[in-house]
Parts: structure tokens; sequence; C-alpha cells
């Protein structure tokens, strides 16, 4: 089967989910045998962060693809990559809001006050509600050209999850100058100069 | 509460039996004539941290629940075999530690380089309890073995000159591949004030939960400081100097603003990026209160009295 013949199949929203999905059973699974290493709060946390900037990556990755590849096809998945992204960073604002805060609010919102890379942080996040409120058709119809301008908020919220993670690290930068070197790809990409060298074979699909 | 025993205070059955003691001196006699069979089976030669004999139990105790040891010995902060928290333990396993040297310079009138054993066998080995608080706002309750710090800086006899020592561990990419990497600037430095130094509650560490140091936690010896973040607690140890300056410490270097040179657990004082009111205690889900110098305030507020804890963070 050819990939174009895959991403349409009917199969390929179920894969798509289950492969989303997957992560989350790996923790899940880790965490009832105890795989989770001394600290299973901090893993748990970090993991799921780390998986929202992934899909916060992969998300913006499917222009890039539809022009490299010429299947207008991947754009079909943007929005279910995107929720997801938005579904691991709520479980990734919850263990935290849990386990570090114990629920207690004021505190919660003390450290978002005091502490600049949860600043970044709790901002991302909340920049990310309006996206996965307005990610359904019916918003889509109603915004009409506002929705894209909205979703355009996507660059920000990619790139203050990229400076949290920057920003709390200790002294080994390796992984997040990794996230921050294909974000900027992905960002350069659409800001134009890359695109002279890229395949544009089928117009924009909305 | 914490308690240290006198020495005259070491139940006899605690003691080892001199006869024993006898026997143990002319087993190390022996020694060189089994190390050389040994010579023939690598993997018997090949330990050379301090073997744990006989210790005196719960020098220190404490009324805290001790950490798993499993957690102990495959979560660490030790760069020197990489960042991550479980890469120690698999970057470490064949780390030699034969032979292992300690150089003491500076002002003291014993320099010289020193075995280990030469260093560690003059002095009783005790279980100490302690807390362990890392900078990163988790901590730990660990039996350690070892010798109080002051007992082998005294041997040395410091001069009046000696108003600080410095510490160094081993630097040797190949050993240690975590050096491959500048994260810091190696080899790792650490130091105290001579009066923290010789504190009673300042051990030098050679192992933990009643065996040999394990190489991830800092074999074959490592500095413990129950009362400042985990890493002022430098780990495998190849160089004590006595100075009158004030010595340059590797978490200072990195980052000044965030790392001073004194590092006392601080619920008052936060790193400039994250609270430290509160630590997550390895084993529990929920945060717990930071206390002041990680609840030894009783033993060592006093060597703070003159310090702006503030400013000397």
């Amino acid at each position: 089967m050819s990939v174009s013949a895959a991403l349409k199949s009917a199969y390929a929203k179920p894969v798509a989910h289950l492969l989303c999905l997957l992560p989350l059973m790996v923790l899940l699974w880790a965490a009832l045998d105890d795989g989770l290493g001394a600290n299973p709060v901090e893993t748990l946390t970090h993991e799921t962060g780390e998986w929202t900037l992934r899909f916060l990556l992969i998300t913006l990755s499917m222009t890039p693809l539809r022009q490299w590849t010429g299947l207008a096809s991947w754009i079909r998945f943007r929005r279910l990559f995107g929720l997801y992204a938005f579904f691991y960073v709520s479980c990734h604002f919850m263990i935290w809001f849990i386990a570090d805060h114990s629920l207690d609010v004021v505190a919660m919102v003390e450290d978002i006050i005091k502490r600049p890379y949860i600043t970044l942080g709790f901002s991302a996040l909340l920049l990310m509600l309006p996206l996965a409120i307005t990610s359904n058709q019916a918003m889509i119809r109603r915004l009409g050209k506002k929705w894209k301008s909205l979703h355009q908020l996507v660059y920000l919220v990619l790139s203050l999850g990229v400076l949290h993670f920057m920003w709390l690290v200790k002294a080994d930068y390796l992984e997040p100058i990794i996230y921050a070197i294909i974000a900027v790809a992905l960002l350069l990409h659409r800001a134009g100069p890359m695109k002279r060298f890229s395949l544009r074979s089928s117009p924009a699909t909305r | 509460m914490i308690k240290i025993k006198k020495s005259w205070e070491i139940p006899e059955s605690e003691v080892t039996p001199e006869p024993l003691y006898l026997r143990r001196r002319e087993f190390i006699k022996t020694g060189g004539l089994i190390g050389g069979a040994l010579l023939l089976n690598p993997l018997a030669a090949a330990q050379a941290s301090i073997a744990i004999g006989d210790y005196q139990k719960e020098a220190v105790s404490l009324d805290e629940e001790i950490t798993e040891e499993n957690d102990a010995t495959s979560y660490n902060n030790f760069y020197e075999f990489g960042t991550g928290k479980e890469d120690p333990k698999q970057n470490s396993k064949r780390f030699q530690t034969d032979d292992w040297k300690i150089v003491v310079s500076g002002e003291c009138e014993k320099p010289g380089t020193y075995g280990l054993e030469d260093l560690v066998k003059p002095f009783p080995i005790e279980e100490r309890i302690y807390r362990l608080r890392c900078v990163e706002a988790w901590s730990m309750v660990i039996p350690w073995l070892g010798i109080p710090l002051g007992s082998i800086l005294s041997s040395m006899q410091p001069t009046s000159k000696a108003k600080y020592v410095a510490f160094r561990t081993l630097h040797d990419p190949v050993r240690m591949p975590g050096q491959q990497r500048s994260v810091l600037n190696w080899p790792y430095r650490e130091g105290l004030t001579i009066a923290e130094a010789m504190h009673p509650l300042t051990i030098l560490s050679v192992g933990m939960y009643g065996k040999t140091m394990p190489n991830q936690n800092g074999a074959p010896i490592r500095l413990v400081v129950p009362w400042k973040y985990g890493f002022k607690s430098i780990k495998s140890i190849v160089g004590i100097e006595f100075t009158e300056q004030q010595p340059q410490t590797s978490w200072n270097m990195a980052s000044a603003r965030e790392y001073g040179f004194y590092s006392n657990v601080n619920p008052e004082v936060d790193h400039p990026r994250w609270s430290q009111k509160r630590e997550r205690r390895i084993g529990e889900i929920f945060k717990r209160d930071t206390l002041m110098f990680n609840g030894y305030g009783e033993e060592v507020a006093a060597l703070y009295d003159d310090l702006d804890l503030t400013a000397n963070f």
C-alpha cells in the first residue's frame, strides 16, 4: 500500500489515535509495574511535558510534510496531533498541581507568578486552551478567516514550551537544544526563505 | 533528635574483640600473598574500595524511615557518569577504584599522597543515618558508613593558615565518561570552611546500607555534609587541600547567582528559579516542608551566627 493510500485508509485515524495513546499506556503500565524509577512523580511530569513538545512538533510537521511529499492527506491528522499535545499538557499540569502543590491553588498561583519558567509553561497551557476549544468543524466555520490567525498562536505556544524546558534545566542543555533546533527549523520553514526549496505541488486544503 | 554517641558510650558488644582484631591485622599482612594469587582471577581482584567489616551501628540515628536502598543507588546526580538520574548506575559499572590515592596538600604539616586504606584504617567506621536534601527539592534518608572528616584532617595537622578545605574529584574522562562532555568545568570541586570541615556531623563516607560504597554513589570515598545541599557532598575524592582563601566550587563556577559557597539547606532562601520551601522525600508522592539546615540547626546553627544567610547562600 502506498503512503497516499495508507493516509486515506479508513484505518488511518484509529491507528493514529492508538499511536498517540501509546506513550500514555507505556507510562501507566510502568506505573503499575513499579517501573517509573525512584521518583515516579518527576518521571511522569517530565515524560508528559516532553510528549507535549513532541506532539506540538509533529503537529507543525504536517504542513511541511504535505509540501515535501505532495500528499494533501497529511493535513487530516494535524488537528488530531494538536489535540493530543493538549491532552498531554493537561496531564503534565494536573500531575504538577496535584503532587507538587497538593491542589493548593494559592500556592500554585504564587509559583506561577514567581518562577519565570513556570510562568512560560503556564502561559503556553492557557494559550492552548482556545485552540483546543475552537478545533471543531463548527468553530472553524463560525470563525472563518479569524480561525487561521487564532491558530497561528501555536507558534507562540511551541516557543514558550521550548523556553520553559530550557529554563528549568540545571546544566545539561542538550535535550532542550534538540527541541529548540527542530522548532526553529519548523518556524523558519513557515517564515518563508525555505519555501523556495520545497515542492509546492498542492494548494492548501482549507 | 540527633544523638551522637561518644566513643566511651559504645557498648562492649559492638567493639570487635581483640583476638579478632589481631587476626584481621594478620589477614591484611598475608593479603599480599593472597593478592598475588588473586591476580590470576581478575574478577576477584577488582574490589579496591573499602571492604566493610565491623562498624558502630547507628552512631548517629534518625527517627525517620530509611530510603529504599535500590532508590538510593539508582537515582543519583553524579554528572561524571552522565546527567540522567539512572546514568551513574549504568555507566559506573566498570569503574575501577584500585590503588586509590588521595593527595593531601596546602596548609598542613603532613602533606603527601595517601593510599585510601592508610587514610581510613586508623579510625573506626561509624554508621550515620542522615537526611540528604538535594538542591532539586527531593530528599532521602541514608545510612552512611564513614569517619568524621575532622579526625582525618586533624591527623594532617593543619596550620593556623588553614581557613578552608578544598576537595577535588577524580578527573579521568576514560574512566568517567560523563567528563567527555563539558557539562561542568571538570574536575568537580567543592569546599568547606575549616569549622564546617571539623564539625562532628561532617564525615568522609566509604559505604552505605552496611556495604562498600557503590560506584554510582561516589566510590571509594566521598564527603557527606548533611546540613548542606547534596552537591556539596563531593564524590570519588582524589584531592584534599587546606587553603587560606575560599576555594572555587563547581556549581558556583557554573552559575554564581544560583549556587553559593555555603549552600546550606535553607527553606527561606529560594533558588532563583525554584522554591526551596518544600521537598519530595523519595518514596513519597506529596511534598513535605524543608527544615532549616535540613533539620540539623541545633548542631550547626552556631557556625553561622555572624553570617547573613541570605547574602551568603
